[in-house]
């Protein structure tokens, strides 16, 4: 009765923020909608962290990874062979799902800590490479002058920021509903499991790295959605885009957020990100100091936001915190 | 004969980056132990790592003057500078210490981009030159070759250093505390000896070696404004590939990583940026298990 009318409020109140987002573009200029279409991809990359961390278990500090794989394809796509928005779209997640897939023999054999330090190693590795492999990518200097993008065939091409920003808007919200529906599934209801407690889940013949090898793709692709959603909003990126800060923003974005939660984490990337980027514009040279002194102050007060992110890091002895005695219950589901 | 003058001869042009690589591994074994000795003991994934080399870089920068007296007094300041970071650091992480990596990464992360931000505010934006002791300046001839005096010795000076860490370790009580808290350290703890000095010493003694690295390395990987991040990322993979406990094994995926960087780009230079990726991904791809699994245990 009352998780109804908590399920109820929740469902009224994105239904107000999704509102919000739709008028937004006419309430602000046009910088701060070309800022909202940047903090909208951000936000879904955001989405597959959660999705790595809070869901599977497996805390990742490296989604740019994908992200940038996502982002160079659409690029190059969108300079050189179509400028549709759909082929883009498809092709990028396409890169950061193959980019994810390259890399799953070293993240899933791997638990915790060691996940961060692999993931974080393979996105900086990543930067790095963007930045030499100059025929490609433009090195340093980055890509520009991708031509506007128009969603469908016979469509036009999307000329002002209110355009661009409404097309990354329809596609986070598409995207975020198929993984809200994914997570629903039974295929949800094993990663939660296996990240409660993985050794019932294979003991009653669940093949555990199948499973995170399967999210860890799922999620390499949608942060590579992601990446051809930057290249819409800048027309512009460079490997700067893609730097361990940026994943390390992420992740406190989602730690904030709760990382069990989709729209939780949604709500800290966008909180997030937003945060730094005003910084930036009022803050100019000093905002990295506030910007640390802000994860610093965030893991000293919200304790229970950081709690809720258990991937598999605290110790098995330790009390299991209160809101998620519901999701304990998800081994049994499974089995059941 | 013919042929071995001709074999010298191919071997030759790449003994120069060959010898670079032993240098830039010495050093990055000696900034990666401490980040290793963090993460062993004090179970803590120090990302502010590459920060206490960039402090031990900026004051070689800051202190050397081309005399032996200011080398001295720049490692002296920096091993200090570097070991009180790191006790900082450990005092940082207190009121966090039971909690999980998560947020331990997301502080020491936020203790970084605060740290290198006032390191850029107070040394300047632009990296500063470092000199090197005058008499070290020139070049010395090996197998026919020039190379720089200065390298040498930091290869020698290195080797003593490794050396040193390695008795340390095995031989000395110290040692002995260190490599019981890696495989238990709620045994360690009945033996009263408190967790929280164990922290704050390991992050000093991680300190320290940073800022020793820091000052001596500053000609070979000086400080500047991406240095952090790239000691943290070369002693990630040190750390990933070494496995954990073994000095044997950070010491050879340290070696390896510097003769990748050198000798790799000498080698081979279009694929130079994949190196490093590649030799990870084949690493972890024969023994993650084995490596996942010692890892999980500690």
């Amino acid at each position: 009765m009352r998780s109804g009318v908590i399920r109820r409020a929740r469902a009224g109140i994105a239904a107000l923020v999704l509102a919000g987002l739709v008028v937004a573009p006419w309430v602000v200029d046009d910088y701060t909608t070309a800022i909202l279409a940047r903090t909208l991809a951000l936000a879904l990359v955001g989405v597959s962290v959660a999705l790595l961390t809070g869901v599977a278990g497996m805390p990742t500090l490296g989604q740019t990874a994908p992200y940038a794989a996502g982002a160079y394809a659409c690029a190059v796509v969108g300079s050189r062979i179509s400028d549709v928005g759909v082929v883009q779209l498809v092709v990028a997640a396409g890169a950061g799902a193959l980019l994810a897939a390259i890399t799953v023999p070293l993240v899933v054999h791997a638990r915790g800590v060691i996940v961060l330090m692999i993931t974080l190693a393979i996105g900086e590795l990543v930067v790095i490479v963007l930045g030499r492999w100059r025929s490609v990518t433009g090195g340093t200097d980055g890509l520009a002058g991708i031509p506007a993008v128009r969603p469908f065939w016979g469509l036009p091409a999307l000329a002002n920021d209110q355009a661009r920003y409404l097309y990354a808007l329809v596609v986070v919200a598409t995207l975020i509903g198929a993984v809200l529906l994914l997570l629903r599934t039974r295929a949800g209801l094993v990663l939660r499991a296996g990240r409660d407690d993985e050794t019932r889940l294979r003991a009653s013949g669940h093949r555990v790295p199948l499973h995170l090898s399967g999210a860890h793709i799922a999620a390499g692709a949608i942060a590579g959605a992601a990446g051809s959603l930057l290249v819409v909003a800048q027309q512009y990126i460079s490997p700067a885009d893609f730097g361990f800060d940026t994943s390390a923003l992420l992740l406190l974005g989602v730690v904030i957020g709760g990382t069990a939660s989709v729209g939780g984490a949604l709500v800290g990337a966008a909180l997030v990100i937003a945060a730094r980027d005003w910084l930036f514009g009022v803050l100019p040279g000093h905002a990295p100091l506030v910007l640390g002194a802000l994860f610093v102050a965030t893991v000293y007060l919200l304790p229970t936001g950081v709690n809720q992110a258990r991937g598999r890091l605290r110790p098995a002895q330790a009390p299991a915190p209160q809101p998620a005695a519901a999701e304990q219950a998800t081994v049994a589901e499974v089995r059941r | 004969m013919i042929a071995v003058a001709a074999g010298t001869n191919r071997i030759d042009p790449y003994l120069i980056p060959a010898l670079d690589g032993v240098a830039y591994g010495l050093l990055v074994f000696v900034a990666a132990s401490g980040l290793v000795f963090c993460f062993g003991v004090a179970n803590i994934l120090n990302l502010a790592h590459g920060l206490l080399y960039a402090i031990g870089g900026y004051t070689a920068a800051a202190l050397l003057d081309g005399g032996w007296v200011s080398l001295a007094l720049a490692l002296g300041v920096g091993v200090l500078a570097a070991a009180a970071a790191g006790v900082l650091l450990a005092g940082l992480l207190t009121p966090i210490a039971t909690g999980n990596h998560l947020s331990q990464a997301l502080l020491t992360f936020g203790v970084a981009l605060a740290g290198g931000s006032l390191l850029v505010a107070g040394f300047g934006p632009d990296d500063p030159q470092v000199q090197v002791p005058a008499a070290l300046e020139g070049s010395v001839v090996v197998a026919g070759h020039r190379y720089a005096a200065y390298r040498l010795v930091f290869i020698v000076v290195a080797a003593v250093l490794a050396a040193a860490l390695y008795l340390v370790v095995r031989r000395t009580r110290a040692g002995m505390l260190v490599r019981a808290a890696v495989d238990d350290p709620e045994m360690v703890a009945c033996l009263g000896v408190s967790p929280a000095w164990i922290r704050a010493g390991v992050l000093a003694a991680a300190g320290a070696l940073a800022g020793a690295a820091g000052v001596l390395g500053a000609p070979i990987i000086g400080p500047g404004t991406d240095t952090a991040d790239t000691v943290l990322l070369l002693s990630l993979v040190v750390v990933v590939l070494g496995g954990l406990g073994s000095m044997a094994g950070t010491l050879l995926a340290a070696l390896a990583i510097g003769e990748i960087q050198t000798l790799g780009v000498a080698l081979m230079p279009s694929a130079a940026p994949f190196l490093l990726f590649a030799a990870m991904a084949a690493v972890l791809a024969v023994r993650a298990r084995g490596l996942a699994g010692r890892w999980s245990a500690a």
